[in-house]
């Protein structure tokens, strides 16, 4: 019984610390790397998701990639979200800040730039809808560049 | 330097860090997020709450509102 007991955790252990997927950024050199960080309990930042969807759609081909950090302290809060609004999104899980902690930033949401050449290029803080063309405006320039 | 002086700059110095690190991270805040927790979990009640009083004291408003007391709203 008790074996059973043990199988059944390390499944559900297993399970829980493959679901903390570390940040590789290397997979993206060469491309332009949104990386957004998010909560499900916060506003501002559901109403980024669509337009990131958008954005990703628009400009994947290009070589924009889309990373989502999720800083939900419970890795299941934002399931039922991600059901509904992840597109095709790639999600990173950091239910202890520790990628947020590297970055240090202010607001939520915060998404980091990076470009083409592996460096931070803009930082937007927070997400404001009128200022959509702004961010799009910040991606366009970086794809524009020639990988180093 | 004595040492009751030496004892007291290291008590000192140790105060600096105090402040070193004020308040949860951005990220932290997601119990600060939850409807339970805002100063006025009900809103429309409150307003609605805050309009009767204004006007039935014909004071100068609710809480900080700058009204007239003339009772007419």
């Amino acid at each position: 019984m008790n074996r059973y007991v043990l199988a059944a955790l390390m499944v559900l252990l297993g399970g829980a610390v493959a679901r903390a997927e570390p940040l590789d950024l290397s997979r993206y050199r060469g491309k332009v790397v949104y990386l957004d960080f998010w909560a499900s309990w916060c506003t501002p930042c559901h109403l980024s998701f669509p337009w990131m969807n958008d954005l990703q759609q628009s400009y994947g081909r290009e070589g924009l990639a889309i990373v989502a950090v999720d800083l939900d302290r419970d890795p299941h809060a934002a399931d039922g979200f991600l059901a509904e609004n992840r597109g095709a999104l790639d999600i990173v899980r950091d239910p202890k800040g520790d990628i947020a902690r590297q970055f240090n930033f202010k607001d939520m949401p915060t998404a980091i730039l990076i470009g083409r050449d592996g460096r931070i290029r803009a930082t937007h803080s927070g997400f404001v809808t009128s200022q959509e063309g702004a961010y799009q405006a910040d991606v366009v320039r970086l794809l524009a560049e020639k990988a180093p | 330097m004595n040492k009751l002086s030496r004892i007291a700059v290291l008590l000192a110095a140790g105060l600096c860090a105090g402040c070193s690190s004020l308040g949860p991270k951005p990220w932290e805040k997601d119990l600060m997020a939850r409807p339970e927790m805002q100063l006025d979990p009900y809103p429309l009640q409150t307003a609605a709450q805050e309009h009767i009083y204004f006007s039935k004291e014909a004071s100068s408003g609710g809480r900080g509102f700058a009204g007239g007391g003339c009772g007419c709203n």
